[in-house]
């Protein structure tokens, strides 16, 4: 719809036969990539595709080994954030790199204040930029106090502060690097709105993210990349979305992943002992009391919006919150669940949502990271021994298929989608008998995705309890028996065999005319 | 907007209200002579307890300024009665020295990627050692101009007045006022002291600001070894030992956090009159231990530390709604 003239106007930015190896590994092979004005053009790949690499290598962070980059026709080389900046290249990172302890203001203007009495022994003129820093702030419809702390503002707010600095400070060329991963939907239209707004202006606009419906809802243009190879670009519109996944796996995606779960006998399979069984278990300001009960081999999904306690109902089964109500049964035993390590002597395992910050241990090595719950329950006083621990290691990464070049690299150098299989390992290592995933497929790509998926197919089969947290309904449909549906931090419904639908799902979230988004 | 200020209102009321007490108690208290006593006799304090703000503004630490202050005053010393240099020489010459080794303690830290503190630690160590390697005694200074400074003074009725001392203080914390909130530096080093990768990724000058802030300390501890050798008429190597820590205690309790990015230079000037206040009343009381101002001073800052965790607690624990704007 926009770009009128395709071939004709010269493109904003342009490059061509990019590459760059990092220690022998080739990141990019001769990448094409072309932004025109005016477009939104969504960069896609696996993990691993080269996506960061090409994103890193305009902003500066990287120096090119080889090719060119045009920016309206001139080369350029940046050599760092600042100078790509200046060469009016912007860009916005999933988590915001904005200052909480500074004002909105201060954020906007941190390096090019407006100033009195001389630019550079001047003072700073706080009352224009005030002036300015609200003036800046109007197209993005955000009128708020620019004095006050920029942390004190939710995510979404951060990141339109974040991209009107960038484009205030003349970018021509906006990247925006997955800005709606932490975002919630209504947070994700405001940001679209911007993101059209600042395509009409004329700005290209290059957007990374894994959600493709976000993609199509948006992009004038695709670009995929594969093993730091342009695999194609295309116009979105000429690009239908099976297509579109077959470019980014260089195969079809196996129906698998979105298969029902089959139709059990329930009045069969109730009668089964339960491995956990928790009555009227809850906690004051965090979840209301609730029922559960899991059975071996069965997978239960946790659904809801987000901050509607699922989490905090995974947080609860594993222990790491303290239920102050209600009891929990293990193989018809009573227990009680002081902490974590109550919950992994009785075979539970967790994992968590935000990896980064709870899961890995980034300078550990893969195989340190692996063993690291089977030592903990065995006690550090009984160490494993390095072979048997070699064994492990090896043994995950070739069944879970975690690319790495060794089991002694740092985790932090994997890729997300990796990282997330090596905290699968590590309480895979430990032979659970209930495992908790939370959120297990969030920030990864659609073929780790699947393999995820339908991993967790094969373990309920072996015998192992599943608790899935995920805000993908369809994901949730295709593993789940029962799915417990929950809504301002109560369990609302508990949907199980032939009920499992997404339809279902957000009925009962939207049921009792309580409003489906939490707020106006 | 309370939120913000509310660290800083806290540690003027105790100080409004320490003083109405010990006003009550004493009524000699409330005159400008202990007022203005109160300033002279903290002010290289208070003019080290600046860049110390500034310090940990930035998100860093300077344990030499107690050391350097001390080198400086035999340095002075040294250099005036036995080298023969004209004081004023001598100053500049210290607080080259001083700005430079707080300039070159910085580039360790930012090249190297070392943690403040052990390379002011190690700083501190070098400091007071070649405050010995000069002398190891208590060196006089006799030269006239310091009779004539130590002299200087704003005069009030009533026996007050405002020494040299006092009014270089007050001088420097205006000046570091308008530094913080007015200039590009300031901001700079609340950017630092936020989150130092965004901060480079904002394009803050990472490096230079690290260098500059430490040299400010360096060269705000400079001078006030001069403020201190005039003050004692003298210079001895181990002049104002543990002073670091009487800094840091002022600017804690002048509600700047440790870990950087939230504070005020202002709040650190209360700080300061806190503790002295309390110094003040004790020396007034007579029948206390000097001691006790330790004491007390150690009981505040922990419930200052308490409050500013509570404030934290309560200002980031929004719960699972995040505050809209």
């Amino acid at each position: 719809m926009t770009d009128p003239t395709p071939t004709a106007s010269s493109p904003l930015l342009a490059v061509r036969g990019l590459s760059k190896a990092f220690l022998g590994v080739q990141a990019l092979d001769g990448v094409d990539f072309t932004v025109r004005h005016g477009e939104i053009h969504a960069l896609l790949g696996e993990n691993g595709a080269g996506k960061s690499t090409l994103i890193k290598t305009l902003t500066g962070v990287y120096q090119r080994d080889a090719g060119t980059v045009t920016l309206e026709g001139r080369t350029i080389a940046p050599r760092g954030v600042e100078e790509a900046q200046r060469l009016h290249i912007g860009t916005v990172y999933q988590e915001v790199n904005l200052l909480p302890n500074l004002s909105v203001a201060e954020n906007l203007f941190l390096g090019r204040q407006p100033m009195r009495f001389g630019m550079r022994f001047g003072l700073v003129d706080r009352g224009a930029m005030r002036r300015r820093a609200r003036a800046v702030l109007i197209p993005y419809g955000l009128t708020l106090d620019v004095t006050a702390p920029l942390g004190r503002f939710s995510v979404a707010t951060q990141q339109i502060v974040a991209i009107a600095r960038a484009v205030d400070m003349s970018a021509k060329v906006l990247i925006l690097d997955e800005p709606t991963a932490s975002l919630d939907a209504q947070e994700v239209a405001v940001l679209f709105k911007v993101m059209r707004t600042l395509r009409s202006r004329g700005i290209g606009i290059v957007f990374v993210t894994h959600f493709l419906d976000q993609v199509y809802a948006l992009c004038d243009r695709i670009t995929v990349l594969r093993n730091g190879r342009l695999v194609g670009e295309r116009r979105t519109a000429e690009l239908p979305r099976l297509d579109l996944v077959a470019m980014m796996l260089g195969r079809e995606l196996e129906a698998a992943a979105h298969r029902i779960a089959p139709p059990v006998d329930d009045a069969e399979e109730d009668a089964r002992p339960p491995l956990v069984r928790f009555r009227g278990y809850g906690k004051a300001r965090s979840v209301e009391p609730f029922d559960l009960a899991i059975r071996p081999g069965e997978v239960v999904g946790l659904a809801g919006l987000l901050g509607s306690g699922r989490t905090e109902t995974a947080r609860l089964v594993f222990g790491m919150d303290r239920a102050d109500r209600g009891e929990a049964a293990v193989d018809g035993q009573a227990v009680r669940l002081r902490g974590p390590r109550d919950a992994i002597r009785l075979g539970f395992g967790f994992c968590p949502e935000d990896r980064k910050k709870e899961g890995i241990v980034g300078a550990l090595s893969v195989r340190e990271n692996i063993i690291l719950a089977l030592q903990a329950r065995q006690g550090w006083l009984r160490p494993i021994p390095r072979r048997r621990q070699e064994e492990i290691a090896d043994r995950f990464i070739r069944l879970l298929d975690i690319r790495t070049p060794h089991a002694e690299q740092p985790i932090q150098l994997l890729s997300g989608g990796n990282q997330q299989k090596a905290l699968l390992a590590r309480w895979l290592a430990t032979e659970p008998r209930l495992l908790i995933l939370d959120e297990p497929t969030r920030g990864i790509d659609v073929g780790a995705h699947a393999e995820i998926i339908r991993l967790i197919e094969r373990l309920c089969a072996d015998g192992m309890a599943l608790l899935v947290v995920s805000s993908e309904l369809e994901e949730i449909v295709a593993y789940s028996r029962r799915v417990v549906v929950l809504r301002d931090r109560r369990h609302v419904a508990e949907l199980r065999g032939g009920e499992v639908a997404v339809d279902r799902i957000v009925a009962a979230i939207a049921s009792e005319s309580v409003p489906v988004e939490p707020r106006p | 907007m309370i939120h913000r200020f509310l660290p800083l209102l806290v540690t003027s009321a105790v100080l409004v209200v320490g003083f109405l007490l010990c006003a009550a108690q004493f009524p000699a208290f409330a005159s400008l002579r202990v007022v203005g006593n109160l300033l002279t006799d903290n002010a290289f304090l208070g003019i080290t307890a600046v860049g110390m703000t500034f310090v940990i503004l930035s998100g860093g630490i300077d344990l030499s300024v107690g050391a350097v202050i001390g080198f400086t005053t035999v340095l002075l010393a040294v250099l005036i009665e036995q080298g023969g240099w004209h004081p004023v020489s001598a100053f500049a010459a210290a607080l080259a020295v001083a700005g430079g080794f707080g300039a070159a303690m910085g580039a360790v830290i930012h090249v190297f990627q070392m943690p403040p503190f052990i390379v002011t630690l190690a700083g501190m160590f070098v400091a007071r050692g070649l405050g010995f390697v000069l002398s190891t005694d208590s060196i006089p200074i006799n030269h006239p101009l310091y009779a004539e400074l130590g002299d200087l003074a704003l005069r009030f009725d009533g026996g007050g007045k405002l020494t040299l001392p006092a009014l270089l203080m007050l001088g420097v914390v205006a000046a570091a006022v308008v530094c913080a909130h007015w200039t590009r530096f300031g901001a700079n080093l609340y950017a630092l002291g936020g989150n130092r990768q965004s901060a480079e990724l904002m394009g803050v000058p990472v490096g230079r600001t690290t260098v500059a802030v430490y040299a400010l300390s360096g060269l705000l501890a400079g001078l006030a070894g001069i403020v201190f050798s005039l003050y004692t008429g003298a210079g001895y190597s181990l002049a104002a030992t543990g002073v670091e820590l009487d800094t840091i205690t002022a600017v804690v309790i002048g509600g700047t956090q440790l870990t950087g990015g939230y504070g005020y230079v202002i709040g650190t000037f209360i700080g300061l009159l806190i503790q002295g206040l309390i110094q003040t009343y004790i020396t007034f009381d007579g029948s206390l231990s000097s001691w006790w101002t330790k004491i007390a001073i150690g009981v505040l800052l922990f419930v200052f530390i308490l409050l500013q965790k509570g404030l934290l607690a309560v200002w980031t624990g929004r719960g699972g709604t995040p505050a809209e704007a």
